[in-house]
């Protein structure tokens, strides 16, 4: 078992950063809503894969195929750009269609936690039975199915230990950083997203100082819409599939990864997003890839017994140290 | 409140074209003395004695079998609706795992009635006590974390008991458990063959023998069950304990000075809506002759959370009304096929969207909402907007 | 106005309502009986959710041999009724439900997959409704000690034996690696492949992935560590062809095995380039489009392709050797699902798979497992497991 590990060490890490970078980007998008609106967004899920769907669409318009070296870079910038646009414009209408009806009349986080439910179940029928079959040509009881898009040719970079670095994981990696640091960024040295962090701190008092709450509101599940199409731009090419319930799975992973890392801290989700990758890599190989999810849940409740905020605290505004 | 008083809310009133019918209801409800009351609850234990009527099936679900949908999801959802509301309604407590305690339910039918021979009775009881144990269990560690923090937990446990059981080879792995065995038959009794029954369509039906094919029987059964929980959790909602959650709901620090001891109570909340939830597992576990983890996905724990928040959190009729909704409407609209949950998740935001606070909120419950959210916690950027002000104004006066 | 209250107004409706659907119903029950001119048999399976894929071809078949039968103007037509399960246990039992009380079935080819089967079973052996199935595998629905329940396929404890001895013996693998998907069907396969490569000889290890999940590079670096000759995989084929696409990309070169739930062109597809190129799918089901097989083969792929303008695919033999089974006992004369379970205890003959007779448990005697390799996005027959080479 612990043998396992040693063997496994450096694979296991490198995959684990990987997955765990995807899971932080999709974290993002979970925790600028929950800060600002303290509302566990479900459907964020189905905004993630918009977003590989609208990747999805570019590559096959444009007939990619073996992309590698810097040319890779290129086209995942597009696909970034494309997944963002997709996805942070569907979050926009989400939050209009959903939310704001919800928010005009004072409703409670749990009518909006079961609209977000509703909404995601939605969005993915809508996929599966009606956008699929007619975007991408298939026959109607297929939509269900997966739909393949290869375009990347996997080339070896250097080696970590005696494992491999391969291109495509390296840029899922730094892709996660950048996005990171400039969200960050954003969120601390821009005007706008002086109001982000001043309504998630007092909605009230934010008022009375001239921010406009319902334009932050938007520019909130547009920037975390466009995160989760970034994220989606990323998958892409990691994994080059898609289905209708791709969000699912990630898109619970994500929120455990950004309540891992304090819900509401940008920075949070990204330590928590990589260590949630970790962990659950580490786990597979000590215990069987079976015990996977056990593994992270169980990890999760341990930190927050003894970390209840999560590892970094919570709280948007604080995200300038 | 009057209903004169109501036609002062013209806000509420255009707003919530759904619930309105509801709340006069209510309003009716409110100014009835006992003898009333109490024919109207025989009437409806009646009407629910007489809801498999195939007549009545073939217009509430032409498209499957109505007296199976009946026990399952309806009777289901019903029994897990009110045990999640103990949870979530009457405690605050928002829990996203709360199918664990359904499987734990039908894990102990399945493994005690398969491999260890007991019988339907022994296990209910055995059941409802390990549900409740492992609701202590998850709540012990965890119920001094806050909202969401516990929702998350609580997602994790659900999951954790759906995997574990799935990787667990001794109770059949993904397999799960075939051939549970039924409960035993209480009487072969059956119901004459007459004009009278035949119009009821009760002829020849045996409600106390319990085989596969006939559901009828197990729907009575998951009906006493029903009736008896509903009672359980009304007598606790006027006891010391109700009024400790709804001070724990409301204020939770509040509560805590005022010398609550929050965390027996919170933890008391656990057990009784897990033990609940075992109870429907049991119930339905002696049904379904097999059962695999699949049954038990995350999506069944946030599908009655929906029930709940959709028929009123807090309010027993609501939460039923809702339960009912959310088990109906899918195999209602199963003529539209494959667009089935489409319609169905769509359904779940307008209803939401033109009611937030459920179709059938609680008098109690409808004051709180004035007050601040009614211990569901409000949205945090939620004051500015030009709508929003003028539910401030309405709230505040 | 003088206001009624709700609840009453509601209860009066409710009242009248029931009443006057009670007199409907009461009429509707008392017609049956005297002599039939068409009987109703059920076909049940996921027909639009995820597998559909799978099931349609199962539904094509069945609808050609009861069309073909139709065309002959016999005197007791059949009606074939379609019940969309979407593999769904407790939406296969419902339907079951209504499927015997309101459309009256005589018997019903299905369900498809094996979790429905194990729900819906003791229904129909409470209704006494005879059940052919073409697809349903898993070893443990034959143990149930159902009288009215059959299949025209062999069970997975077969399959899996076959596909066991092959990569032993065939392939002559002596370090295999096996996966499963933790499904009901992927399981237990997994599980007989790994014993029967193991009594031939093979070291084995083991490891699961997670179908619902997209990064399987736990398993692949597993894999790559244990270094086998062969890789099982037991599962569908979406999940195959990623775990395909990203076991070749982190370099793990082993011949790549699968089982009937991966016999589908989409696993090449979902693999990407040639990743699985020439691995090798066992089946227990024949595929022949060609019609190389035999004359029945032939004539049945021809109708097959002339109808639906699709090869053959998975099952669609099986199928309509299910579907021949309840017609021959309606030309038999039996209308009933009592006469027509007597005709099918005594069934021998020729169908397009195999030789149809079935044991007293309900499995069909005999059964060959055959092996499928992944050329381009085909899969042709490379032949029976006991005698076929790589």
């Amino acid at each position: 078992m612990f043998n396992d590990l040693l063997n496994q060490f450096w694979p296991a890490t490198v995959d684990g950063l990987s997955l765990g970078a995807i899971y932080a980007l999709i974290a993002l998008g979970y925790t600028m809503v929950y800060g600002v609106l303290r509302l566990i967004n479900f459907a964020h899920s189905e905004i993630f894969m918009i977003g590989t769907f609208a990747a999805l669409a570019v590559v096959n318009t444009l007939g990619f195929s073996s992309v590698g070296g810097f040319a890779l870079v290129g086209v995942v910038l597009l696909l970034a750009v494309v997944g963002g646009l997709a996805s942070g414009a569907s979050a926009v209408a989400l939050e209009f269609l959903a939310y704001r009806p919800l928010r005009r009349k004072g409703a409670s986080r749990l009518a909006a936690l079961i609209s977000a439910i509703g909404a995601s179940l939605f969005l993915q029928q809508l996929f599966a039975r009606i956008l699929i079959p007619w975007w991408f040509d298939v026959p109607k009881e297929k939509g269900a199915l997966p739909l393949q898009g290869h375009f990347v040719e996997r080339q070896d970079l250097f080696a970590i230990g005696d494992f491999v670095v391969r291109n495509d994981k390296l840029i899922v990696f730094l892709g996660a950083i950048i996005m990171m640091i400039a969200l960050d960024q954003f969120v601390s040295r821009t005007k706008l997203g002086r109001g982000i962090r001043a309504t998630a701190q007092d909605p009230e008092t934010s008022v009375l100082m001239g921010v406009n709450i319902d334009r932050i509101v938007t520019a909130t599940f547009a920037i975390g819409g466009a995160m989760a199409g970034v994220a989606a731009a990323l998958y892409m090419m990691r994994f080059e599939e898609t289905d209708y319930f791709v969000g699912f799975l990630l898109g619970i992973k994500a929120f455990t990864a950004a309540v891992l890392g304090g819900i509401g801290n940008l920075r949070g989700a990204l330590v928590g997003g990589l260590v949630l990758g970790l962990i659950e890599m580490y786990g597979s190989v000590l215990f069987g890839t079976e015990w996977q999810h056990v593994v992270a849940f169980t990890v999760l409740v341990l930190v927050l017994m003894f970390r209840p905020t999560g590892i970094l605290g919570e709280s948007l505004q604080q995200a300038r140290v | 409140m009057s209903s004169i008083e109501w036609a002062k809310k013209p806000v509420r009133k255009i707003t919530s074209p759904v619930g309105s019918g509801m709340d006069a209801l209510r309003d009716w409800w409110a100014i009835q003395a006992g003898p009333v009351r109490w024919t109207v609850y025989l009437a409806l234990i009646v009407g629910a004695f007489l809801l498999p009527h195939e007549g009545i099936g073939s217009f509430m679900s032409p498209y499957s079998d109505w007296q199976g949908i009946l026990f399952y999801p309806i009777g289901g959802y019903i029994l897990l609706a009110i045990g999640l509301n103990v949870v979530v309604g009457q405690a605050g407590l928002l829990d996203l795992g709360y199918v664990a305690f359904f499987a734990v339910g039908g894990y102990t039918m399945a493994i005690l009635g398969k491999q260890f021979g007991w019988g339907f009775w022994e296990i209910i009881a055995v059941g409802v006590l390990l549900a409740a144990l492992s609701g202590i269990l998850l709540g012990a560690p965890t119920l001094r974390l806050r909202g969401d923090y516990l929702a998350i937990v609580t997602l994790g446990f659900g999951e954790i008991i759906r995997l574990a059981a799935r990787n667990t080879d001794s109770i059949g792995g993904p397999n799960g458990i075939a051939g549970i065995p039924h409960p035993p038959n209480l009487t072969e009794w059956e119901f004459p063959d007459n004009a009278f029954f035949q119009a009821l369509d009760l002829e020849g039906l045996k409600p106390f023998t319990y085989g596969a094919l006939d559901t009828r029987p197990y729907y009575y059964l998951m009906l006493v069950a029903i009736i008896g929980t509903i009672i359980f959790a009304k007598r606790l909602e006027h006891s010391r304990v109700g009024r400790a959650w709804a001070a724990i709901r409301e204020d939770e620090d509040a509560a805590e000075l005022m010398g609550v001891p929050t965390f027996k109570f919170k933890l008391a909340a656990f057990a009784i809506g897990a033990a609940f939830g075992g109870l429907s597992g049991v119930v339905y576990g002696s049904q379904a002759t097999s059962i695999i983890p699949e049954d038990f996905p995350f999506i069944l724990s946030a599908t009655i959370l929906a029930a709940v928040v959709l028929g009123g959190s807090g309010n027993i009729p609501g939460v039923m009304i809702g339960a009912f909704l959310i088990a109906w409407i899918p195999e209602r609209v199963r003529g539209v096929g494959e667009y089935r949950i489409l319609v169905f998740g769509a359904a779940l935001v307008i209803m939401m969207a033109l009611r937030p606070e459920g179709l059938l909120p609680s008098r109690q419950r409808k004051a709180e909402l004035k007050e601040g959210t009614g211990g569901m916690g409000s949205l945090g950027a939620e004051v500015g907007g030009p709508g929003g002000a003028e539910v401030e104004v309405e709230v505040s006066k | 106005m003088k206001r009624v209250p709700p609840r009453m107004r509601l209860l009066a409706v409710l009242g009248a309502a029931s009443l006057a659907l009670a007199a409907c119903g009461d009429g509707s029950d008392s017609g049956s009986g005297g002599d039939v001119s068409e009987v109703s048999i059920g076909l049940m399976g996921d027909l639009t959710g995820e597998n559909a894929g799978i099931v349609l071809p199962i539904k094509n078949a069945a609808q050609l041999a009861v069309d073909e039968y139709n065309a002959t103007s016999p005197k007791v037509k059949i009606k074939l009724i379609p019940y969309d399960s979407q593999a769904k246990p407790e939406q296969a039992v419902s339907l079951a439900k209504n499927a015997i009380k309101q459309d009256k079935i005589v018997g019903l080819i299905g369900p498809a997959f094996s979790g429905e089967s194990a729900q819906v079973g003791p229904v129909l052996e409470e209704a006494k409704i005879p059940s052919v199935s073409a697809s349903a595998t898993n070893a443990t629905l034959a143990e149930s000690g159902w009288k009215y329940w059959h299949r025209v396929i062999s069970d997975d404890d077969v399959q899996g034996a076959g596909i066991g001895e092959f990569i032993a013996k065939g392939v002559a693998a002596k370090k295999v690696f096996v996966i499963d998907d933790k499904s009901t069907y992927g399981q237990p396969l997994a599980a007989t492949v790994k014993a029967a490569a193991e009594k031939g000889g093979a070291t084995t290890q083991t490891d699961s992935i997670d179908p619902s999940g997209s990064d399987f590079s736990s398993t692949v670096n597993k894999a790559k560590a244990f270094a086998p000759d062969a890789i099982f995989f037991g599962g569908y084929y979406a999940e195959g062809g990623k775990l395909i696409k990203q076991l070749r990309e982190g370099g793990v070169k082993a011949t790549f095995l699968s089982a009937d739930g991966s016999l589908d062109p989409g696993l090449a597809k979902g693999a990407g380039g040639d990743n699985a190129e020439g691995s090798l799918i066992g089946c227990p089901c024949l595929i022949d489009p060609e019609g190389s097989a035999g004359d029945a083969s032939k004539k049945f792929a021809e109708a097959y392709k002339a109808k639906f303008n699709a090869p053959t695919a998975i099952y669609a033999a099986e199928a309509y050797d299910a579907a021949t089974v309840f017609i021959k006992a309606v030309q038999s004369g039996a209308t009933t699902p009592e006469d027509i379970q007597k005709f099918i205890g005594t069934a021998d003959f020729a169908g397009v798979s195999k030789q149809i007779k079935f044991e007293a448990n309900g499995e069909v005697s005999g059964g060959d497992v055959y092996i499928y390799k992944v050329t381009g996005e085909s899969l042709p027959l490379l032949g029976n497991a006991k005698t076929a080479k790589p």
